[in-house]
């Protein structure tokens, strides 16, 4: 379902990776391995569309991403580097307005039992009060809402996740991988499971 | 599309309630630079009359400038810009949503306290209406072109003096119809024409703006 072909990427003048090609088929899951700088996170923001290559070209169905534009933003969930979370709003608000954002439904007591799946309840907190991994956990509830969307494209979902965020996620990504959904991670350590296709960048 | 747009309404104005002080400030300011004048100046009722108009304008310009840079730098630092990028609506919406929200945080609150500005300068009740109904009809400008500069200065080091350098000449035509309606009605022409200047300025920049601030975002988020 995903096709990049002869990929380029410069960032500042340095050439981070050239004529990288991968395809993605339902049910598959990519890991995108390297160390720091490597083009990890610039990989996934030409893959989800939000920074062209310097070369090369996305597809999506066989069509290129670029002619499809809000039609794939609807096809995949992409959650960053940064958590985009609200520290003013409370984590039911956030993970609300960002399903409506995405134009998923998002029903309060959904919304409710995506929060508490993570470990989350849905008081009247604020974010900004709640500690670094809770607030990835916030963001990451939104995977849950995110059943119907195939294509998850994840930057560095495992970090601040303690070993029962770990699991969890972990069997989220079965179960998306079993719906036929696909997933692209990026990490710089062993996940413990093994991925589909690797790309070792750098 | 539209439940996009309420969603990014509803979002900013519930941050704009949590985070109270900001929005006060902004009009606080707005109150105090326009009260500085009389002290400065001196009670020379004439003389007062006669600056009103363009005094309280300068300051609604300032005002709604203060709050600009937060409009889009917030959502950038945290991502959520990008989550608006990759959403299902169309980024002008959201942009136009975001415009829309900005003014009625900075600019609706500045229309209401106006003709309280007004009475400091002795201005004639009958103009009340006028003032008020320029600043209704030129502040949704400001936020619309303000959000432009907002959105291609972002993530700039110095994005806040740069945003004033290049959005200030661009409020130039809309303070000079918004002030200008407020004098001609003072002066008993009826400050019509400016007024449907300034409305027409309104459509235009409401037609335009949307699709200017998301080429602009799409640029600073490359």
């Amino acid at each position: 379902m995903l096709e990049a072909s002869n990929l380029e990427c410069e960032r500042g003048g340095r050439r981070l990776f050239r004529s990288l090609s991968l395809v993605l088929k339902p049910g598959e899951i990519l890991r995108i391995a390297g160390a720091n700088g490597s083009g990890k996170t610039s990989l996934l923001r030409i893959l989800c569309g939000l920074a062209p290559p310097s070369a090369g070209e996305v597809r999506w169905q066989g069509t290129p991403i670029r002619s499809l534009k809000e039609e794939y933003a609807r096809q995949l969930v992409y959650l960053g580097h940064a958590p985009a979370v609200k520290g003013d709003l409370t984590a039911a608000e956030n993970l609300a307005v960002a399903c409506r954002l995405a134009g998923l439904p998002a029903g309060e007591s959904a919304v409710r039992a995506a929060l508490e799946r993570f470990g989350l309840s849905a008081n009247g907190t604020p974010v900004r009060k709640l500690s670094q991994g809770q607030r990835r956990r916030a963001a990451l509830a939104r995977l849950e809402l995110s059943e119907a969307v195939p294509l998850w494209l994840l930057d560095e979902p495992f970090s601040a996740l303690d070993a029962q965020g770990v699991e969890l996620l972990d069997g989220l990504f079965q179960q998306h991988l079993a719906r036929g959904g696909a997933i692209v991670f990026t990490t710089h350590q062993d996940p413990g499971f093994s991925a589909t296709h690797v790309v070792e960048l750098g | 599309m539209l439940a996009a747009a309420r969603c990014v309404v509803y979002r900013d104005l519930l941050l704009a309630l949590r985070r109270r002080s900001d929005v006060a400030t902004a009009l606080l300011f707005f109150v105090i630079v326009a009260s500085l004048f009389p002290l400065g100046i001196g009670a020379e009722p004439n003389l007062l009359r006669a600056i009103a108009p363009g005094v309280i304008w300068v300051a609604a310009l300032l005002s709604s400038m203060l709050s600009l840079g937060r409009l889009f730098a917030a959502d950038y630092d945290d991502g959520t810009l990008e989550q608006m990028l990759l959403g299902a609506a169309p980024l002008g919406v959201v942009a136009a949503a975001k415009a829309f929200a900005h003014w009625l945080v900075a600019g609706l609150p500045l229309v209401a306290i106006a003709p309280l500005i007004a009475l400091q300068y002795d201005l004639a009740a009958q103009l009340y209406g006028v003032l008020a109904l320029s600043l209704l009809l030129g502040t949704p400008v400001l936020s619309l072109i303000g959000a432009i500069g907002a959105a291609l200065t972002l993530g700039l080091r110095g994005g806040g003096v740069l945003l004033s350098l290049l959005v200030l000449p661009l409020y130039v035509p809309v303070l000079i119809m918004g002030a200008g309606a407020v004098e001609m009605a003072a002066a008993g022409l009826g400050g019509g024409g400016q007024l449907l200047l300034l409305g027409a300025m309104l459509v235009i920049a409401a037609a335009f703006a949307p699709w200017a601030i998301s080429a602009a975002l799409r640029i600073s988020l490359e």
